[in-house]
């Protein structure tokens, strides 16, 4: 059943995407595209710096999304907490120098036998405003045995 | 690729077997040190075979799928999955993407990852744009 989600204070975060940050994600998730390792073969295709896999808005994204899950007022029991789906549309895409500012919000809280399950949405904007990423983000705590 | 895409066709499969230190790595990478991912022991004292795979990181293998299958990130719009079970460094994963709908440049596709023959994600829904 759907609970009343608390209204969480949660300060929108500003993430600036570093050149070297795109290369070391990009090479833990294996990408081999040019774009997000050689900063050569990226301005030839037309682009400011190195660009960011779409996925990489889990990294400009994170701080602001555990501002919300650590929040003193949702009390998260986090041994039992399971990512159990994820959304991502994106806009325009990000590139290293981008500076981007991610604001969270509580969605959705219900509960259904004995689990909690929290929604988060996020915004992502670039430093001209575009809206580079939406997120939902859902989470599960189960109850401890 | 050669044409434009039809449905019922199959993008090009993505086959990776994280080695032994993939989630370590994908910890430094994104920040998300959580024990299960990189601890043996609490893993295993929490219930999972041992220390799993992160769900985004495996995400991120079925994005890669779909922009290598386009080339390129810029053909990546929309991306939804459900994490379904756990994924293990040193065993093979299998991305299969399947065109179920071609409108325009508009290409929706279902998408799953594949371990030892469970799905970790199952029925991921994409959207690409040619």
């Amino acid at each position: 059943m759907a609970i009343d989600a608390p209204a969480l204070e949660l300060a929108p975060h500003l993430y600036a995407v570093g050149r070297e940050k795109i290369r070391e994600y990009a090479r833990a998730v294996g990408e081999t595209n040019p774009l997000h390792l050689d900063l050569a073969a990226a301005r030839a295709a037309g682009h400011p710096d190195l660009v960011a896999p779409p996925m990489f808005a889990v990294v400009y994204c994170a701080a602001a999304i555990e501002q919300a899950l650590f929040h003193p007022e949702l009390a998260i029991d986090f041994e039992m907490l399971l990512h159990s789906g994820q959304e991502f549309v994106w806009g325009p895409l990000v590139h290293a120098g981008d500076e981007i500012t991610t604001s969270v919000t509580l969605a959705d809280v219900s509960e259904r036998i004995g689990m909690t399950f929290y929604v988060l949405q996020s915004l992502s904007r670039n430093q001209r405003g575009e809206l580079v990423c939406s997120g939902r983000w859902s989470e599960v705590v189960r109850p401890r045995p | 690729m050669t044409g434009p895409l039809q449905p019922g066709e199959q993008l090009p499969a993505l086959v990776v077997t994280p080695d032994r230190y993939a989630s370590v790595r994908y910890a430094g990478a994104s920040g998300d040190f959580n024990p299960i991912h990189i601890d043996d022991e609490f893993a295993r004292a929490v219930g999972l075979p041992g220390r799993i795979l992160h769900g985004l990181y495996t995400m991120a293998l079925l994005a890669r799928a779909q922009t290598d299958a386009l080339g390129g990130p810029a053909h990546l719009k929309t991306l939804t999955v459900q994490f379904r079970g756990v994924a293990l460094a040193e065993h093979e994963i299998a991305i299969e993407s399947l065109v179920k709908e071609v409108d325009g440049a508009r290409i929706l596709v279902s998408a799953t990852a594949r371990q030892q023959g469970k799905a970790v994600i199952r029925g991921a829904s994409v959207e690409l744009e040619a």
